[in-house]
C-alpha cells in the first residue's frame, strides 16, 4: 500500500507530460514528422513488441552486445586495476597512459573498431568493453590505494600473506569504489552499443533508430529510444541493487557510539 | 627458558627528513608488562611498528627472542589505537582473522574464539558486524583477536585512547585480567599516566626530539590491581612524580 502510494507522484508527472505532449501534437499541433503524438508512439511500441514482435531480435542484439562487452570490460578493468595498484613498476610504466586514454572520448574510436572487428556483434562488444573499462579501472585503482593503512598493517602484523591482505583487506575496501564504477559502466555500456550500431550495423535498436531517421519515421525512433531507456533503467537498477547487497557495510559508521 | 622476549640496543629511526627515535636500549623480560609513556607525536607508534616488523630496518638492533626482527612474526601480536576491525566481517570472523576466518579455522580455534569473546565480556556479539558495536566493544574484539593469535609478546598502541574515561578504566581491568590469565611480555603505549601506573610493572618515559628513554621506573604495586588501587598512596606518589618529570621535560 505504502509503495503504491509512493508511485503516485511520479505517475502524476507522467500523466501531465503525456497530456501536454498530446495537446501539442493534436490536429492543430505539430506535424507528426516532427513530433508524433503519444498514441502514434504507443502504436509503434505495440506493433514492435506485441503484434508484429519485430523489435525483439534488435533488442536482443543490443542487449547481448551491451552485456557481453560490459562483463568483459569490467573483469578486465578490475584485473588491470589490481595490477596497477599493487605493482610499482606497472604504475610507473603504464599508469600515465591510462590517465591519458581515460580523458579521450572512446566513441571517437568507433569507426576504427568497426573496420578492425567487422560490422557484426564483435565490434559492438569491443566498443562497449572499451567504454566501460576506463572509469572502472580508475575506480579500482583509487579504491585499492585508499585501503586503510592501519587495517593493512593489522593484517600484516598477524603474519598474513600479501595475497591474504589483498583478498581480504584491500579488495573489500575497494568494493564500494568498484561497485560505483560498475554503475557508471552499465550506463556507458548501453551508450557504446548504440553508438556502434549507429555507425554501422544491420541489427540492433540503434540500427532501427538510424533507419527510421532515414524514413522520417519519428514514431519508430521514439519507440526505440523508450526501449533503450527501459533497458538502461533496468540495468542500473539491477547494479544498484547488487551494490547495496554486496557492499552492505558501506555508509555505516564503524562505531555508532563511544561508550562500551 | 628461551631468550629474552624483547631487547633493543642503540635503536634509532628516521622518516625521510625527520629523526624520530635515537639510541633506545632496553629489554622486556618474560611476563613483564612495560608501559611506554610519552607525548603525542613523540615516536611511540613508530617504536611499536619497528618492533612489530612493520617498518624497514632501523639503526641498532631489535631482537625478539634473540632473533633480529625483519618482518612480522607469528609470536608477536599488536593492538592498534583504532580497533581496525574489518567492517565486512562479523565479530567472530574478525577474532578468527589470525586463523584465516571461519573457513580456515580448526574446530579448536573456533571454540577458542568463542571463549575469548566471552572472556572480553561479549558473549552475544559473535554475529554482529563492527557497525553494530560501540567503540569499547570493538576494542574488546580487537583484544580477543590478538589473544587468539596467542603471541608471546604483546604490543598495544594506545588501545583505549579513543574511549571515554569510564570505558577506559573498565578496559584496563579487562586487559589486566586477560594478561594475568597468562602473563607474558607486553609493551603498552599510552599517554595517560594513571593508565600506565595502573597496568604496568615498569614504566619507560619516551621524550625529546628525537625521542629517547628518559626514565625507567618500576611499579611495585601488588597484583591484581583493582579500582581501589588508584587510591593507594604509592599509586598517587608515582603518578605525581611522573607528572613532575613530564613538566620538566616540557619546560
Ligand atoms: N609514515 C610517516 N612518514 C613520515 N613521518 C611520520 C610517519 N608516521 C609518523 N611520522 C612522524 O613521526 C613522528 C612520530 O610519530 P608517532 O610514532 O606516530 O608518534 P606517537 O605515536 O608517539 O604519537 C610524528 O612527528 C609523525 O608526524
Ligand atoms: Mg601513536
Amino acid at each position: 500500500m505504502k509503495r503504491a502510494l509512493a508511485l503516485l507522484p511520479p505517475l502524476l508527472t507522467l500523466a501531465l507530460i503525456l497530456g501536454i505532449w498530446a495537446a501539442f501534437t493534436g490536429p492543430t499541433g505539430l506535424p507528426s514528422y516532427l513530433l508524433p503524438s503519444p498514441s502514434l508512439v504507443g502504436a509503434a511500441l505495440w506493433s514492435g513488441l506485441v503484434t508484429e514482435g519485430t523489435d525483439w531480435p534488435h533488442l536482443a542484439f543490443t542487449l547481448t552486445a551491451t552485456l557481453v562487452g560490459y562483463v568483459i570490460g569490467s573483469i578486465g578493468a578490475v584485473l588491470v586495476g589490481a595490477l596497477v595498484a599493487e605493482s610499482r613498476l606497472f604504475e610507473r610504466f603504464v599508469y600515465p597512459y591510462i590517465i591519458a586514454i581515460q580523458a579521450m572520448p572512446k566513441v571517437a574510436l568507433a569507426p576504427l573498431i568497426l573496420v578492425w572487428f567487422g560490422f557484426g556483434l564483435a565490434s559492438k562488444v569491443v566498443l562497449v568493453a572499451l567504454i566501460c573499462f576506463f572509469p572502472l579501472l580508475v575506480n579500482t585503482i583509487t579504491g585499492i590505494r585508499g585501503a586503510d593503512r592501519e587495517m593493512i598493517e593489522m593484517a600484516r602484523s598477524f603474519s598474513r600473506s600479501g595475497w591474504f591482505v589483498f583478498v581480504h583487506v584491500k579488495l573489500p575496501a575497494a568494493a564500494p569504489a568498484i561497485m560505483a564504477g560498475l554503475q557508471i559502466g552499465i550506463v556507458l555500456a548501453l551508450i557504446g552499443a548504440v553508438v556502434g550500431e549507429f555507425v554501422s550495423s544491420d541489427r540492433g535498436v540503434g540500427y532501427v533508430i538510424g533507419s527510421a531517421t532515414v524514413n522520417m519515421n519519428v514514431a519508430v525512433m521514439f519507440a526505440g529510444v523508450l526501449e533503450l531507456a527501459a533497458a538502461g533503467m533496468a540495468g542500473s537498477t539491477l547494479v544498484r541493487w547488487l551494490h547495496r547487497r554486496i557492499v552492505f557495510w558501506e555508509g555505516r559508521p564503524s562505531h555508532p557510539s563511544a561508550e562500551s | 627458558m628461551s631468550a629474552v622476549p624483547l631487547s633493543l640496543s642503540g635503536v634509532g629511526f628516521a622518516y625521510p627528513g625527520r629523526e624520530v627515535l635515537r639510541d633506545l636500549s632496553f629489554t622486556v623480560a618474560d611476563g613483564e608488562f612495560v608501559a611506554v609513556l610519552g607525548p603525542s607525536g613523540g615516536g611511540k607508534s613508530t617504536l611499536l611498528r619497528l618492533v612489530a616488523g612493520l617498518l624497514p630496518r632501523s639503526a641498532g638492533d631489535i631482537l625478539v627472542k634473540g632473533e633480529p626482527v625483519r618482518r612480522p612474526r607469528q609470536d608477536v601480536g599488536m593492538v592498534f589505537q583504532k580497533a581496525t576491525l574489518l567492517p565486512w566481517r562479523t565479530a567472530l570472523d574478525n577474532v578468527l582473522l589470525p586463523a584465516g576466518f571461519r573457513r580456515g579455522a580448526s574446530a579448536a580455534e573456533l571454540e577458542r574464539a568463542q571463549a575469548l569473546l566471552k572472556a572480553v565480556g561479549l558473549p552475544d556479539a559473535a554475529g554482529l558486524y563492527p557497525s553494530q558495536l560501540s567503540g569499547g566493544m570493538a576494542q574488546r574484539v580487537g583484544l580477543a583477536r590478538m589473544l587468539l593469535h596467542d603471541p608471546d609478546l604483546l604490543l598495544l598502541d594506545e588501545p583505549f585512547a579513543a574511549l571515554d574515561a569510564m570505558s577506559r578504566e573498565r578496559m584496563a581491568l579487562v586487559l589486566q585480567e586477560l594478561w594475568l590469565a597468562r602473563p607474558r611480555a607486553a609493551l603498552f603505549v599510552t599517554h595517560s599516566i594513571p593508565e600506565a601506573v595502573f597496568l604496568a610493572d615498569r614504566i619507560l618515559v619516551l621524550a625529546g626530539r628525537p625521542a629517547r628513554v628518559l626514565l625507567d621506573w618500576k611499579v611495585e604495586l601488588p597484583r591484581p590491581r583493582r579500582p581501589e588501587t588508584m587510591a593507594d598512596p604509592l599509586f598517587n606518589e608515582l603518578a605525581l612524580a611522573l607528572r613532575h618529570e613530564f613538566d620538566k621535560v616540557a619546560a
